[in-house]
């Protein structure tokens, strides 16, 4: 299962038929295995890596830091929750050190962006404080080098 | 009069490669499918290139002591010790050469009278014989059959033993056809070894390259660690081909012999390449056993997919080589690599540039992506159906 796990985070296209060669199962079982996986949520969902930049599109990123007062009981998980349902934010992590949450938050312009964080996310009840840091360039995103200048340089034939 | 008269007779006796050819007409297509390359996919993980890079940044630019950086005769002694339960003393009985290319010249070039003979168990890599020439010595190739997993018996070698050999030259896994020995065949190859009173020369470049049970490594066996001189390095492993860089071990004559003609000819391996092996060999197994998965799941593609193609191969255990049998498709191994590739881009090696023994074969490098291997195993089953 952890092989398969594997192989499907770095190619989520490939196809049954590929998956059972390489892992020495049969093709129903494979499909029998991703079904259960992604029925307990294990596999979450199959998403694609885009640089919308080379696209065209201007995309801007800003990463938040977020001082919470926790709340009885619930502690940070109640208002992390509510940050995370705004459609704006795209991650939210629980922080260890000078603050607590880590948004990050995605829109068309700096405008908007700066827009959402004043009306929206500061105004919640318990965040203290904000810090907001616009992203200049993206190199690396989820394992994957985006202007990679690494390539296969070998002769066609080597014995 | 022509020049090439003046060549040495040894030179003149060994036949040009039969590579070049399909590396011609490859080279002038675009979109070629390459199934043909001895080398791995992967580019040295990060953490190797940059321990190069700082110590050229330190001024590493130096000589090195003749037999190697001692840290890096260190660090492989202790691999040894570590991984076989081998001694090697690293003053003594470790020289670090210039890939296992040289370490297997120097030491043919070691041991080797002229006209000695050395049993070549075939197929296999390519310079074997002709480093067995250019040392002054006779190859004697042995065929090893598809019918016995291309494993070589003492059987086979009995015949071929005379009053002249002096060697037997093995490589294992093998380079083309993915064979491994399993412990009980090296066992009867160790003793054979003794019985003949031969030197046992064991190329182990692909040794950690083993996909099923673990690699035996020859001078671990009972009595053989001084009969062998044990040849391996860092290309396949941790992907560092172009860095030029192996090691020999065997018994302090053996190898004060090869440093001998090392320090005269090569002097020392390069120096970058000696900082990046001891990174290789203290933080890289966790690199080489990532790489080392992927080339097992892509094994495991290949070989179904060539099978369900009707090409038959016997299921390859080391390396990253397949070598299916083609004769099926009623052509011999020259005329389908190059038949194949003119009509499909996929390029791939007949199987007797290893060798007589590798016709009927040819020879499929899965050191390449999952995404390439399933496209040409496309095209592969496109050129059987269209030749038929």
């Amino acid at each position: 299962m952890r092989e398969l796990l594997e192989i499907l985070e770095g190619n989520a296209r490939i196809s049954t038929a590929e998956l059972a060669s390489m892992l020495q199962r049969s093709e129903d079982e494979i499909k029998e295995q991703i079904a259960l996986l992604e029925k307990e949520k294990i596999i979450m969902s199959y998403s694609t890596l885009i640089n919308w930049e080379r696209y065209g599109e201007e995309l801007v990123t800003a990463v938040i830091e977020i001082n919470l007062t926790p709340q009885r009981e619930v502690g940070f998980d109640a208002l992390a929750e509510r940050i995370c349902r705004f459609d704006e934010v795209r991650t939210v992590y629980l922080m260890s050190g000078n603050f607590d949450l880590l948004v990050v938050v995605q829109g068309k312009s700096l405008k908007e962006i700066s827009n959402f964080v004043a009306t929206r996310l500061s105004t919640i009840e318990g965040v203290t404080q904000t810090r907001s840091h616009f992203l200049l360039k993206e190199y690396k995103k989820d394992g994957i080098i985006l202007e990679n200048t690494e390539q296969d340089r070998r002769l066609v034939i080597v014995p | 009069m022509t020049w090439s008269e003046k060549l040495s007779t040894s030179v003149q006796s060994i036949a040009p490669s039969g590579i070049r050819k399909f590396f011609d007409i490859a080279a002038q297509m675009d979109d070629v499918i390459s199934l043909g390359v001895g080398e791995p996919d992967f580019i040295t993980p990060w953490s190797i290139r940059e321990s190069c890079v700082y110590g050229l940044e330190r001024g590493y630019t130096s000589y090195t002591a003749n037999r190697g950086m001692p840290e890096l005769r260190n660090e492989i002694s202790r691999h040894y010790n570590r991984n076989f339960n081998l001694d090697y003393n690293p003053d003594t009985e470790i020289l670090v050469t210039v890939g296992v290319s040289e370490a297997l010249d120097i030491a043919l070039r070691a041991v080797l009278n002229v006209g000695d003979e050395v049993l070549i168990p075939e197929p296999c890599y390519v310079s074997y014989q002709a480093c067995t020439i250019l040392a002054g010595g006779v190859p004697v190739p042995v065929s090893a059959k598809i019918e016995n997993e291309f494993r070589i018996t003492p059987e086979e070698l009995e015949p071929h033993v005379t009053p002249k050999t002096k060697a037997i030259l093995i490589g294992y896994p093998n380079n083309p056809t993915g064979a491994i020995m399993e412990r009980r065949d090296l066992l009867k190859l160790a003793e054979f070894a003794e019985k003949h009173d031969l030197i046992v020369i064991s190329d182990e470049i692909y040794g950690d390259l083993t996909y099923e049970g673990v690699h035996e490594c020859f001078s671990a066996l009972p009595k053989m660690r001084d009969r062998t001189i044990l040849l391996n390095g860092f290309s396949k492993a941790y992907a560092m081909t172009g860095w030029r860089i192996g090691y020999a071990l065997s018994n302090a004559d053996f190898i004060g012999a090869m440093t001998k003609i090392h320090q005269y000819t090569m002097l020392c391996a390069p120096i970058t390449a000696q900082v990046a092996a001891i990174e290789a060999l203290k933080h890289g197994e966790k690199y080489m056993k990532k790489m080392v998965a992927e080339y097992d799941r892509r094994r495991n593609l290949i070989y179904d997919g060539l099978n369900k193609l009707g090409l038959k191969c016997f299921e390859p255990k080391g390396a990253f080589y397949i070598f299916p049998d083609i004769t099926s498709s009623g052509m011999t191994a020259e005329d389908f690599a190059e038949k194949l590739i003119r009509a499909e881009r996929v390029a791939l090696v007949p199987g007797t540039a290893f060798g007589e023994s590798g016709k009927g074969h040819v020879r499929c490098s899965y050191a390449t992506s999952i995404e390439k291997i399933s496209a040409a195993l496309k095209r592969i089953e496109k050129f059987l159906v269209s030749s038929k």
